[in-house]
């Protein structure tokens, strides 16, 4: 191959724009004698050496042998800036793919860990008197549920209140004020949000000690309302003026426009914005820890005592393991597995409405 | 228009329901507002306190809370900007794949793939990061820790583990990809195409079309979503505190099982056992970490905003 490439080099021709050209095939036919070529040195050397094929090993230095190749052939036949170009185009590839790894490695590794567990038991029993082997989540998954739906309940009116006075109502100062905090808000790292909560709470109740699950969904309101409010003044906006212009040549008052009008049309695309805002709270661990605390046994009230919830429940199970290590693996992998397909259920579940339910655009 | 007064608009009736309506939504607002000044209010005073605490109160040997916090401060911008390091490269180059190499059709399909890494659960990330990333970096590390011996970064002695400050960086450089992506492809899609069609009739090949064209227009944009990243991986908590058996120490080596931790973390660890003056101990650290967090996404923000009135795009 390369040898076909020097013989078009060989044409040397001084006006860049009609220079020679690699054929289509040279990077594709490049990249696989190139991996192929480190895959053989790499078996030969894991032969000699009776170790394992190193995968990731080969795959690397094919990867670089390529590089270097396409370079050399590119720069021989087409110049040096378009060998750059050459370079820079799998350079850019090769970081999506890079990207593409981890996000494999987790599903993969989730569901091959999480599946030995992912039984009726675990979706049953809670750990209560559990040691070793057994038991499940239950106690985890209800107060996970619990939580969620109080932050959401928590959330969703004020988030939605706070968009409609972006888009409808708000001028001035104050407008551009709540915009610019509600952005620096989604940034507020989700331990201080707990610890907020924390705070909070224990210098109203007195209580130094003090844990309970309303207070994990405060903490958890504090993350979710910027995300509310970001997805909802984004649909409100995207809600045509002609509508609301018709309802008032009706003579409707301002409100009943927004509450008849606005928020029926734009209503599929608030909801999965509210969808999502819950996928991103559900998973996280840190608020909980501090407010919700741990236990063993199933608490659905929301106002005493200490609420296990399911990202708790994994991290519990992995840091504490008991004399059984394998069961508090098994049982933490599961609900990893559990937490990530709840999470995936509530994207899709979105999409779905994203796509199905909004009103359609033009005609 | 002549026969109307100058100054007689006709002004809609204010009925009740306007009133009580207008006024919820204002209350909602200024809600935010309060909500983030209590955040601060409280922290403020839950963590006066710990000015006080003693070397009894306080782990690690400190004697007084900025000792005892600086060498956490430490591990947590240390952390969070290798995780920088490697994530902006990474997510430039998957930006780039999608707004202007990867076929139209795709890339909105490519998009939806690099979120999904956002949903995540972070819990999640940290087993991962235990149970596959470490062993399968460590051979890595006593390769580069063989290899480049004379190196500060890779003094050895290398953790057998392969749970080092590296592995956490990589995991947060994992988490805070789908952001930085997903804002810089943004901008790399308001590029005015114009600009784009002139380099390449000059005879541009794509990459200096990328380099001429479309970097320079984004580069306020990659600046600011590189620190909306550094603020995510500044607050990231459970990938720290599962991976990492923390101690405090200030060490730039990557690769020893002695490392750093990070004030998420080291939070996290501790606050079920705190009590006492060691919980205000840990409001401290929270508050300090607030801080950092918000000046990072206020200049963050601020920059995008500032870009927002002389850009052409919207």
């Amino acid at each position: 191959m390369s040898v076909l490439a020097e013989s078009n080099g060989a044409m040397t021709i001084e006006n860049p724009l009609t220079a020679a050209h690699l054929p289509r095939y040279t990077p594709w036919a490049t990249l696989l004698l190139a991996l192929l070529v480190s895959g053989v040195g790499f078996g030969i050397l894991a032969a000699s050496a009776g170790a394992t094929f190193n995968i990731a090993g080969a795959v690397v230095v094919g990867l670089i042998v390529y590089l270097l190749v396409i370079w050399l052939i590119s720069r021989r036949v087409e110049g040096s800036r378009r060998a750059i170009d050459r370079v820079m185009t799998a350079l850019v590839a090769t970081a999506f793919i890079i990207a593409l790894l981890p996000l494999i490695s987790v599903a993969f590794t989730t569901i091959v860990n999480g599946l030995p567990r992912f039984d009726l038991k675990f979706f049953s029993s809670s750990m209560r008197n559990v040691v070793g082997a057994g038991g499940g989540a239950i106690h985890a998954i209800d107060g996970t549920l619990l939580i969620t739906l109080a932050a959401t309940i928590i959330s969703v009116p004020i988030g939605l209140l706070t968009a409609i006075y972006l888009v409808e109502y708000g001028k001035g100062p104050l407008k551009r004020g709540i915009t610019f905090l509600v952005d620096v808000m989604t940034g507020i790292p989700s331990i201080v949000a707990g610890l907020f909560a924390f705070a909070l709470f224990s210098l109203i109740t007195g209580n130094a000690g003090i844990r309970f699950g309303i207070g994990a969904a405060v903490a958890l309101s504090v993350l979710m309302i910027p995300v509310v409010v970001r997805s909802s003044e984004e649909m409100l906006k995207l809600v045509p003026n002609e509508l609301r212009e018709a309802s008032y040549a009706l003579g409707v008052p301002k409100w009943l426009t927004i509450v008849k009008v606005v928020l029926p049309t734009s209503v599929a695309g608030i909801v999965t914005g509210v969808m999502l805002a819950i996928a991103r709270v559900i998973g996280e661990t840190a608020p909980l820890l501090i407010i919700a605390g741990f236990t063993t046994s199933v608490n659905t009230n929301l106002f005493q005592d200490r609420m296990m919830t399911l990202p708790v429940f994994v991290f519990d199970q992995y840091m504490n393991q008991g004399r059984d290590v394998q069961a508090y693996i098994d049982r933490a992998w599961a609900g990893a597995l559990t937490l990530i397909l709840i999470v995936a259920l509530l994207n899709i579940v979105a999409r779905v409405i994203a796509k199905y339910f909004s009103p359609k655009t033009g005609r | 228009m002549s026969s109307a007064p100058a100054d007689s608009r006709i002004k809609a009736p204010q009925r009740p329901g306007d009133r009580i309506f207008s006024t919820s939504t204002v209350v909602a607002g200024s809600l935010i507002l309060v909500v983030l000044a209590a955040v601060a209010i409280f922290l403020v005073v839950q963590s006066l306190p710990a000015l006080g605490a003693g070397k009894a109160d306080l782990k690690g040997g400190a004697n007084n809370f900025f000792e005892y916090v600086a060498p956490i401060i430490f591990g947590t911008v240390w952390a969070a900007a290798i995780a920088l390091v490697i994530a902006v490269p990474i997510s430039l180059g998957i930006a780039l794949f999608i707004s202007h190499y990867a076929p139209r059709r795709l890339a909105r399909a490519l998009g939806y793939i690099i979120d999904l890494l956002a949903a995540v659960p972070s819990v999640v990330f940290g087993l991962w990061g235990i149970t596959v990333l470490a062993p399968a970096v460590q051979p890595i590390y006593s390769g580069l820790a063989d290899l480049m011996p004379w190196f500060p970064l890779f003094a050895g002695p290398v953790s057998g583990t392969g749970r080092t400050v590296l592995t956490v960086a990589i995991v947060l450089a994992v988490m805070i990809l789908p952001i930085i992506t997903a804002l810089s492809r943004e901008i790399f899609l308001q590029t005015p195409v114009l600009h784009e069609e002139a380099a390449l009739a000059l005879g541009a090949t794509r990459w200096e079309m990328i380099r001429i064209a479309v970097l320079p227009f984004g580069r306020p944009g990659i600046v600011s979503a590189a620190m909306l990243g550094l603020g995510r991986a500044l607050g990231e908590t459970m990938v720290v505190a599962m991976v990492l058996s923390p101690s405090f120490v200030i060490s730039f080596a990557l690769l020893q099982s002695q490392n750093p931790t990070t004030a998420a973390a080291n939070i996290a660890l501790n606050f079920p056992e705190a009590h006492d003056v060691g919980i205000n101990v840990l409001i401290g650290t929270g508050l300090v970490l607030f801080i950092i967090t918000l000046a990072v996404n206020m200049l963050a923000r601020w920059i995008v905003d500032r870009r927002k009135e002389f850009s052409g795009a919207n």
